[in-house]
């Protein structure tokens, strides 16, 4: 994927940043979904938004897009309310893919050019500058060579790379990624987040949410782990650890600890920790809890998960 | 020979029939492009249905039609938004009761008051008769319409495809819906007109959705679709003449056979295409 071109640096605006203090989100019905939640992001970062399904995570999305008001708290992109965030085009939205009528006739330049309707006048005509704009943004993704497909046709990467082209179309600085890799293969995986990491030094500001949690540590500089309101929100290396994962999991998370006699005939000191989401596995090699367990966990497989154990 | 076919256009009432049917049809095609890709098709038939117990009391008083089918369209949404809200019915249901509840008491109104208007005309159309001031109501009811959409077309199919992404460029889906609704209801009350209650829903369905087989670009889409609406309204409306039958019949009678031909041999997504492509593959296709 292609470096930086002349068009993004022309949309270069305001530091990207999302500030959430103390939000609280209510349905129509009743419903807390999101309750006194704070975390703020800066740019040239990559987040992963960690959570079991209903924790908030959509719900988060939403209110940063201004489909929700927040009941109580704020939050403020590049420093503005999301309301005049959006109107400037600053964040761009990539959907889920169940998000998005794949029989609607638009081809793959038509959607692209969606990013760019904020830079367009009130008819929506493209200019020239548009037209170079979407080019770029294809090339990125090298998806140049499909430009002219109905996106039904697409494979479920290439239908990913073309929401992506868009959000760069648009020049978005403040990026939401809802569930990019799911139904991808491992190349494209690969790809977006080679391409992601390319956007993070352009210092744009990424939120992803994501079930996967095993690549969450090759890519994310941070995470906001979440379970109706936020459970913990930090740098990487010191928030993504298997406390804070099992707190906001709870019995939803497999997790499985493989040592003793397990991987050895002979009993082995080493041990592999797997916790999956039902996705890429987070694998831990090492020695947490080795003391608790060394020498008396003849059991091999030892499962947190009580729903699993009953299974067993 | 040239004469017989040239009949129709020495009266006045069937050249005021061909324009207003090409018009109406002209814009009901165009919001069929967007009806048909959200599955709302049937809100139309509903609307159609509502609007007619407002025409009859707006006959009844003396009132400019227009605002009659407006007023009534309304309390006919509000009325299906309230049963939705109040009950765990699901949403064909809420439709169904409210738009035959609406229409059966329009043909109470007009069946049991003395009125110009007859249920026929309401129910079937009767654009061979329609009066001059109807023909203005109708003409500026679609012009506005059709300036408004070809102005915002682009950010209704946006809407219509992704809202987060309108409200990422700063537009308001919720208000482009509701300006959708306003057209399609006005739009309706003009159909009414040419075709009747009961076939404006082919109006505002069969276009899009013949269209809709034929390409795979929006824009064309939509140029395929008020194209075919044009033409067969007017040539429906200009056939009506010798076979003295129903405009509206004729109408939508011309095309569903468009949408026929389209089915079966549109290029890349007719019944022959598809089949040529089974039967390219090794595998046949499940």
């Amino acid at each position: 994927m292609k470096p930086a071109s002349a068009a993004d640096l022309r949309t270069a605006g305001p530091t990207p940043s999302i500030v959430v203090s103390g939000v609280t989100v209510r349905y129509a019905n009743g419903v807390t979904a999101v309750s006194d939640a704070s975390f703020a992001l800066g740019p040239g970062t990559i987040c992963a938004l960690v959570g079991i399904n209903g924790s908030g995570k959509s719900t988060i999305f939403k209110t940063l897009m201004g489909f929700l008001k927040p009941a109580k708290g704020m939050v403020s992109i590049a420093g503005m309310e999301v309301r005049d965030a959006l109107k400037r085009g600053l964040v761009a939205y990539v959907p889920q893919a169940e998000e998005v009528d794949w029989s609607f006739p638009v081809l793959v330049d038509d959607v692209v050019m969606m990013g760019r309707y904020g830079h367009m006048n009130f008819l929506r005509i493209p200019a020239k500058a548009d037209r170079d704009a979407v080019d770029d943004a294809l090339a990125r993704v090298n998806m140049l060579e499909f430009r002219r497909r109905q996106i039904g046709e697409l494979s479920g990467g290439q239908r990913k790379r073309v929401f992506l082209a868009r959000a760069l179309a648009q020049g978005g600085q403040v990026i939401l990624l809802d569930e990019p890799f799911t139904g991808v293969d491992v190349k494209t995986e690969d790809a977006i987040v080679g391409l992601m990491r390319d956007l993070r030094s352009e210092g744009r500001l990424m939120l992803v949410s994501t079930h996967n949690l095993g690549s969450i540590p090759d890519f994310c500089d941070q995470v906001v782990i979440i379970n109706q309101t936020v459970m913990a929100a930090g740098p990487t290396e010191t928030t993504f650890t298997q406390d804070n994962l099992q707190k906001a999991f709870g019995g939803a998370l497999r997790h499985f600890r493989l040592g003793g006699s397990d991987l050895h005939d002979d009993a082995d000191g080493r041990r592999v920790t797997v916790i999956t989401d039902d996705e890429r596995p987070l694998v831990l090699y090492g020695e947490r809890d080795r003391e608790k367990l060394a020498g008396g966990d003849k059991e091999g497989i030892a499962r947190d998960n009580p729903k699993s154990e009953r299974q067993t | 020979m040239i004469a017989l076919l040239l009949e129709p256009f020495g009266y006045q009432y069937m050249v005021k029939a061909i324009w207003v049917s090409a018009l109406v049809g002209g814009v009901c095609a165009f919001l069929s492009c967007y009806l048909m890709l959200k599955g709302w098709s049937l809100m139309g038939d509903a609307l159609a249905h509502a609007i007619v117990p407002g025409v009859a009391l707006a006959y009844l008083l003396a009132l400019p039609y227009a605002v009659g089918a407006f007023l009534s369209g309304i309390l006919a949404a509000l009325a299906m938004a309230l049963v939705r809200v109040r009950t765990r019915l699901r949403e064909d249901a809420v439709i169904g009761i409210v738009f035959t509840t609406f229409f059966a008491i329009g043909l109470l109104i007009v069946s049991i008051s003395p009125t110009s208007v007859n249920v026929q005309s309401i129910v079937l159309g009767n654009i061979l008769g329609i009066s001059d001031e109807d023909v203005v109501q109708v003409a500026i009811i679609a012009a506005v319409s059709l300036v408004i959409l070809v102005g915002r077309w682009k950010d209704m199919m946006l809407v219509f495809f992704d809202e987060n992404q309108a409200r990422a460029v700063g537009l308001s889906p919720t208000r482009m819906k509701i300006l959708f609704f306003v057209l399609l209801s006005a739009c309706t009350v003009a159909a009414l007109q040419t075709v009747g209650a009961c076939l404006v829903i082919a109006m505002v369905v069969t276009p899009g959705a013949t269209a809709y087989l034929l390409t795979d670009r929006f824009g064309r889409l939509i140029v395929i679709a008020v194209t075919m609406g044009v033409v067969t309204s007017a040539v429906g409306a200009y056939a009506s003449y010798f076979l003295d039958g129903s405009t509206g019949g004729m109408i939508v009678v011309l095309q569903t056979v468009l949408f026929l031909l389209a089915f079966a041999f549109a290029p890349k997504h007719g019944r022959l295409a598809a089949r040529r492509a089974a039967g390219a593959q090794v595998e046949p296709a499940v």
